[in-house]
C-alpha cells in the first residue's frame, strides 16, 4: 500500500473515530481523554482507567488486552518468532540477511552471529539497532502466530517463561533493558506504545487482579 | 572530533574523527587501509567485514568510539593459517570476478574456518549469506572454502 494511500486511509479513520465520539454525546470530564487514549495506538491507557471495572477477572483481562498493544507490537514480536528466523520492520518481514537463532538465540556458532552487525547500542548512521542483550527470545517463548490469549497463558507458564514467578515476570516487563529497547528503537522505527513504566504498571495491575487471560 | 588509538593488524593507529564515525571510515580514511570496502553502509552487504578479537564484524555498523582496545584485523593483516589457506584457495580457484566484495568474503570465510574446521554446505551458506556478490561468484566461494578446509586437514 502506498504511503499516500495509507495517509488518506489513516486520516479517514481518524475522522471516523472523531465522528463516532462526537455523535456519542457529551462526555464526562476525563472520559474524553480516556476515549482519545483508547483510539491512539501509540499510547497506553493508565491503570486508573480500569478501576471502574468491578469484576476482578474482567478487569484483569482488560488490563492484559491493553498491555497486549505492546506485546503484539512489531518491536516485541520481531524477536519472538515461531521459527528460527527473526523478522524485522513494522511489516515484520523476514530478517535480511538470513540469520538463524543458533543454540542460544545469538546465531549459529560459526555462522552469522547477531553481533556481526548488532552492537551495544543503536547506531543510527547505519540504521542498525543494538543493545547489550540483543538476542532472539527462546523458541518456547515464541509469540508470532499466536492469539493474545495464547500468549497470556504462555507467559504465565513457568516451563515456557524462563521459570519466572509472577513477581519476576512483572519485574522483567517493567525493568528489563532489552524489553525497554522497544520504546527506544532508534531512528526510523516505530516505538512500542506508551512507556515501559506504563506497561510495567499494567502488567503489575493485571497480576494483582488475578492474571486472568483473554479467551481464544 | 576526538582522538582514538586503534589496534589494527598489530599496530597502533591514531585517528582523529567524530566519535560516531563508523569504524570502516576510521580504518580507510584514518589509518589509510583501503582493503576494507564500503558497500552499502547499512550492514546489508558484508563488503566492510573485519575481525574484532577474532569475530567477524561489519565495520560500517560500529562507531569508532565503541571499539576500545579490542584488536582489529583487516584484509591487509590476515595472517592466520586459516586466512592463508582461504587466500590460497581463492587464488587457486580464481574466485573473484570484479573483486569488490572479495575482501569481505575472505574475512567471513576465514572467521568461519577458524571456528569450524569442516563446514558443511549449510554451514557455509549460513556463515556467508550476509556477504553479497554482485558477480554471483557464490559457487566458487563455496568451493574455495571447502578446498581451504581440506588443505588445513593435515
Amino acid at each position: 500500500m502506498s504511503r499516500v494511500r495509507q495517509a488518506v486511509l489513516a486520516g479517514f479513520a481518524g475522522v471516523l473515530v472523531a465522528s463516532l465520539v462526537a455523535v456519542a454525546g457529551p462526555l464526562l470530564p476525563g472520559e474524553a481523554d480516556a476515549a482519545s487514549r483508547a483510539a491512539d495506538s501509540t499510547q497506553l491507557r493508565p491503570v486508573s482507567d480500569f478501576a471502574k471495572i468491578r469484576d476482578k477477572q474482567k478487569r484483569a483481562i482488560a488490563l492484559f488486552e491493553e498491555a497486549g498493544k505492546v506485546i503484539t507490537s512489531p518491536r516485541c514480536m520481531n524477536c519472538h518468532p515461531a521459527g528460527d528466523r527473526p523478522t524485522q520492520t513494522d511489516a515484520m518481514r523476514p530478517h535480511q540477511p538470513l540469520v538463524v537463532r543458533g543454540e542460544h538465540g545469538l546465531g549459529p556458532p560459526s555462522g552469522l552471529a547477531c553481533t556481526t552487525c548488532h552492537h551495544q547500542a543503536n547506531f543510527d548512521p547505519a540504521g542498525v539497532p543494538g543493545n547489550p542483550k540483543w538476542a532472539l527470545a527462546p523458541l518456547e517463548m515464541a509469540w508470532q502466530g499466536k492469539t493474545l490469549g495464547q500468549i497470556c497463558v504462555q507467559i504465565k507458564d513457568r516451563t515456557r517463561n524462563g521459570d519466572k514467578d509472577m513477581a519476576a515476570l512483572v519485574h522483567h516487563m517493567a525493568e528489563d533493558e532489552l524489553v525497554g529497547w522497544g520504546w527506544h528503537p532508534g531512528e526510523g522505527r516505530t516505538p512500542a506504545p506508551g512507556t515501559q513504566k506504563q506497561f510495567g504498571a499494567l502488567i503489575k495491575a493485571w497480576a494483582e487482579a488475578g492474571a486472568a487471560c483473554p479467551k481464544g | 572530533m576526538a582522538a582514538f588509538t586503534l589496534s589494527i593488524n598489530g599496530q597502533a593507529h591514531a585517528v582523529d574523527v567524530d566519535p560516531d564515525t563508523p569504524l570502516l571510515w576510521a580504518i580507510r580514511d584514518g589509518a589509510g587501509l583501503t582493503g576494507t570496502k564500503y558497500g552499502c553502509g547499512v550492514a546489508q552487504c558484508g563488503a566492510c567485514t573485519v575481525h574484532i578479537d577474532g569475530q567477524s564484524t561489519r565495520s560500517c555498523s560500529l562507531p569508532v568510539s565503541a571499539v576500545g582496545d579490542r584488536k582489529i584485523t583487516t584484509i591487509e593483516g590476515l595472517s592466520s593459517k586459516e586466512g592463508r589457506a582461504v587466500q590460497a584457495a581463492w587464488a587457486a580457484i580464481d574466485v573473484p570476478q570484479c573483486g569488490y566484495c572479495q575482501s569481505g568474503q575472505v574475512m567471513s570465510a576465514t572467521a568461519l574456518l577458524e571456528q569450524n574446521k569442516a563446514p558443511t554446505d549449510r554451514d557455509v551458506d549460513l556463515a556467508m549469506n550476509g556477504n553479497i556478490c554482485r558477480c554471483a561468484t557464490y559457487v566458487r566461494i563455496r568451493a574455495a572454502i571447502h578446498q581451504a578446509a581440506k588443505s588445513l586437514e593435515g
